[in-house]
């Protein structure tokens, strides 16, 4: 039981901080569908920095950069030069993976640097309790801590304010004087952080070695955790752990040798995700007012 | 999707040279369509190695190209007819679902020459190759059973293909010469290529009693996770040894390059056929990296069950078998036909799983 519930938490942090800087970069009214693409760089460069120096944390720090620097050209790209979003997620998605496969050219084959978990004395030797609460590894207490920090600031801060402000009428909010651009400039650097930081547990954590595609479709559904979570944290995080746990589960049930359709337990995950997070966002004039209305709307300053 | 275009120097070198030397003759071109990517350290990683020792072999006179991360169905008829029209001479499509895409392709460039991994369907320009894996799995399987302390393996796999299956049960047979009361647990992820998922199954396995691992999957992150946790496991394709320096007991090792040298060779003689080839540890397609972590005697054991097969004294399919269902098939002390293994869509007795139908 113990394992199990280890397996769902490796298996549901990635998606859990990936979504969750998607959730701002959409709260702000911007479409990045280049997650995918964001999460495989910050996985390369994560596992590269981890390598050649040895150390984990500045591997992660890595993988925030690359994840952040994946999100810049994406916000010059939609931002500065106004380009269309999905074909630019899109195109971030295709040159994120083309990009990490001739970084990762000489990793490959390389056993990488493993974040360990932390060990509180005593507390982490509970029976039980004791490695599933205490013995995690840093980024799983960060993806919590990102969950709660992301939704104080979105709620309860003048920033947060703003940046609802922005993805729900960017014409009023410029005409209250506030620097539109630069706010989704900031949304979607964050969103790449994160990303990247979704990628560092991958290849840090989760799987320590860098393959091509290792993110093997974690992106989208991410990106589709946000929408259905109907933007919010808290659902972002249920949506991400039900997913994991269901997941888990269908690997569990198929070990035990019921003779349950495989394919059906591979896709079990995203259905009852979907169907749950659906049912949680029923209130629809709810849902309505959280969904950012300028979602994917270019915007022009004028004078 | 990127293609690579290897020796565009060598081959502008040679086009410069072209009009004034007079023995410049036409090159042959191989071009090969890989499902996963160059850098999975398993499948493709294999193929592609041995692409490129063809290439050292014939130096200037071959030119390859390669595309990778070729998703099996619509996208591969693409990829495919795309090396036929760019002039390619022979096709490397090296992924069992690629086998209708091939033919259909075949069908249309009847000079060019396809030589399909892993399929049953030929034509008269498209031949089928494979190796046999099961020789090796059947030798890992013997190793697990003597290797294991609680008598279960774990097995994580792809795609129930013939293929895939008849691993499965070579593997069992093999535990089974040497413990009758074996158990395998298998896990189906449903894709050939996804760490996260590979590495999740045998967190799984593990926590179900499966104290030896292995796989028909691209990756090394099941050894991994062995290493992690102190159990065994085998690497896939290639020796993986590097990620689980304790763990790894051997590895079943690809080795198509002299496959490949060969067909290409016929190429330039002129001299290629239609042809279902299915070379295996006596042909040396089919290797196993160096025994470790077991005690001696266990390592003696296998070397000498290679030496059988390589013999062609034993077969791991050796007839009378016992399947899932009770029914009994092949002659007693004889393999079982090429075409049953081939076509493989049963499990053997003892397998904790059930095979769709």
């Amino acid at each position: 039981m113990e394992a199990i519930i280890l397996t769902i938490i490796t298996a549901a942090t990635p998606l859990l901080l990936a979504a969750m800087g998607e959730l701002v970069v959409e709260r702000s009214g911007v479409l990045n569908l280049g997650v995918e693409g964001m999460m495989v760089v910050g996985a390369v460069c994560a596992f590269g920095a981890a390598l050649g120096t040895g150390s984990v944390m500045l591997g992660i720090l890595a993988g925030i950069a690359g994840g952040m620097f994946m999100g810049l050209l994406f916000a010059i790209m939609t931002q500065t030069f106004l380009s269309n979003q999905v074909a630019t997620g899109l195109a971030l998605t295709l040159l994120g993976l083309g990009v990490s496969g001739l970084i990762g050219e000489s990793f490959v084959g390389q056993p990488g640097v493993k974040l360990g978990q932390i060990h509180i004395p005593l507390l982490s030797e509970l029976p039980v309790i004791g490695r599933i609460v205490f013995g995690q590894d840093v980024l799983v207490y960060g993806s919590f801590a990102l969950m709660i920090a992301t939704s104080y600031v979105l709620f309860k801060t003048r920033t947060g304010l703003i940046v609802r402000a922005v993805g729900g009428n960017h014409h009023s909010a410029h005409a209250l004087g506030y620097n539109v651009v630069a706010v989704r400039y900031a949304a979607i650097l964050f969103g790449g952080a994160c990303s990247g930081l979704a990628g560092a547990y991958l290849s840090l954590a989760y799987t320590p070695q860098w393959v091509e595609n290792m993110t093997a479709g974690r992106g989208w559904i991410a990106l589709a955790l946000v929408v259905f979570a109907s933007w919010m944290p808290v659902r972002v995080m249920i949506g991400a752990y039900l997913f994991g746990t269901v997941w888990i589960m269908g690997l569990f049930v198929q070990a035990m040798g019921y003779g349950i359709p495989s394919q059906l337990l591979s896709s079990l995950p995203y259905l009852v995700t979907i169907v749950a997070l659906v049912i949680i966002s029923g209130n629809r004039t709810l849902t309505k007012i959280n969904s950012p209305a300028m979602i994917g709307q270019p915007f022009v300053p004028d004078r | 999707m990127k293609i690579k275009l290897i020796g565009i120097a060598a081959a502008a070198v040679m086009a410069a040279f072209s009009v004034t030397s007079v023995e410049a003759v036409a090159k042959t071109k191989a071009c090969w369509v890989y499902v996963g990517a160059v850098g999975d350290f398993g499948w493709t990683y294999e193929h592609n190695h041995a692409r490129e020792l063809a290439q050292k072999h014939f130096g200037d006179k071959l030119e390859t190209k390669y595309v990778e991360n070729v998703k099996e169905g619509p996208d591969s008829e693409r990829a495919i007819t795309r090396f036929a029209r760019s002039g390619c001479d022979i096709i490397f499509t090296t992924s069992f679902g690629y086998m209708e895409p091939t033919l259909k392709v075949a069908k249309k460039f009847p000079k060019v020459k396809f030589e399909h991994a892993t399929g049953y369907k030929t034509a008269a320009n498209v031949t089928t190759y494979n190796a046999k894996f099961h020789e090796g799995r059947y030798v890992i399987g013997q190793i697990a059973a003597r290797t294991s302390k609680t008598g279960v393996a774990g097995y994580i796999v792809s795609f129930p293909i013939p293929e895939v299956i008849a691993g499965i049960n070579a593997f069992m047979l093999g535990a089974q010469s040497v413990n009758p009361d074996f158990k395998v647990k298998v896990v189906w992820v449903n894709s050939w290529f996804d760490p996260g998922k590979e590495a999740d199954a045998a967190k799984v396995l593990i926590s179900q009693g499966a104290d030896v691992l292995t796989q028909h999957t691209d990756s090394a992150a099941p050894i991994q996770i062995a290493e992690e946790q102190g159990k065994h496991a085998f690497g896939q394709a290639s020796d993986q040894s590097k990620f689980g320096p304790k763990s790894q007991l051997t590895a079943i090792i690809d080795n198509w390059a002299p496959y490949y040298i060969r067909r290409i060779q016929a190429i330039m003689d002129g001299t290629w056929k239609t042809q279902t080839s299915w070379d295996g540890m006596a042909e040396g397609t089919v290797s196993m990296a160096p025994m470790k972590n077991m005690p001696d005697d266990v390592a003696a054991e296998a070397a000498k069950t290679i030496e059988g097969i390589k013999a062609g004294t034993i077969f791991p399919f050796t007839g009378p078998i016992t399947k899932q269902d009770g029914t009994v098939v092949g002659e007693a002390g004889k393999s079982l036909p090429d075409g049953e293994i081939l076509g493989m869509k049963w499990y053997v007795k003892g397998i904790d799983d059930k095979l769709q139908k």
